[in-house]
């Protein structure tokens, strides 16, 4: 059986848990309004958001920040229902990183 | 939410299945093949493992909160009467004498 990447409850070596408060920085928080803008508009549910987190890539999933994968569930949610494609997208992103740089 | 349909009631000895298959699971896998109690019935409600997939979510399924002796779960266990906690779907749950 194989226990998937997200499921880690009980793994021995996780260490304690950083308790501290944090700032959120500003693209956290727009990711949590577009992800909350679009379960208001039936869009998508936290199931499908949960379950496009499992499938991703286990390397890049641990790589991720909590609203990285955030983000990556939104996109990937957004293609499959044929909102936006991959294209429109990376096209987007390359406008983006034109102006304001690489991130 | 109703919570007549359920078949289990409160204090009924029951056995997470110890299942492995694709898709979205939201029962954890530490408690899987474990033996507990139903300790609360919440009612019913659209099935995750359904609904993930962008599906309806029917025939809703019912949820209970499952509690299991800590020492059965874990290795390590903090104290002899503390338990574990955890929400499970009525079918993960098989009865048990």
């Amino acid at each position: 059986m194989a226990r998937g990447h997200h499921d880690i409850g009980g793994l021995p070596g996780a260490g304690a848990i950083d308790q501290s408060e944090h700032q959120l920085s500003d693209w956290e928080i727009l990711a949590d309004a577009v992800n909350q803008a679009l379960g208001a508009r039936g869009i998508k549910r936290t199931d499908e958001m949960r379950r496009a987190r499992e499938e991703m890539d286990s390397e890049t999933y641990r790589d991720m920040t909590y609203y990285e994968r955030w983000i990556a569930s939104i996109e990937t949610i957004l293609i499959e229902k044929k909102i936006l494609t991959k294209d429109e997208i990376d096209r987007r992103l390359g406008e983006f990183e034109k102006e304001w740089g690489e991130p | 939410m109703n919570s007549q349909a359920g078949k289990f009631k409160p204090g009924d000895r029951v056995t997470v299945k110890l299942e492995d298959r694709p898709g979205h699971i939201r029962t954890p896998w530490y408690i899987r093949g474990k033996t507990g109690w139903i300790e609360r019935v919440y009612g019913d409600f659209l099935n995750p493992e359904s609904l993930a997939y962008g599906r309806d979510g029917l025939p809703k399924r019912t949820l209970y909160l499952v509690a299991f002796n800590q020492a059965d779960v874990w290795d390590r266990t903090a104290g002899p009467t503390d338990k574990v906690l955890v929400d499970i779907y009525e079918h993960w749950l098989d009865r048990t004498q």
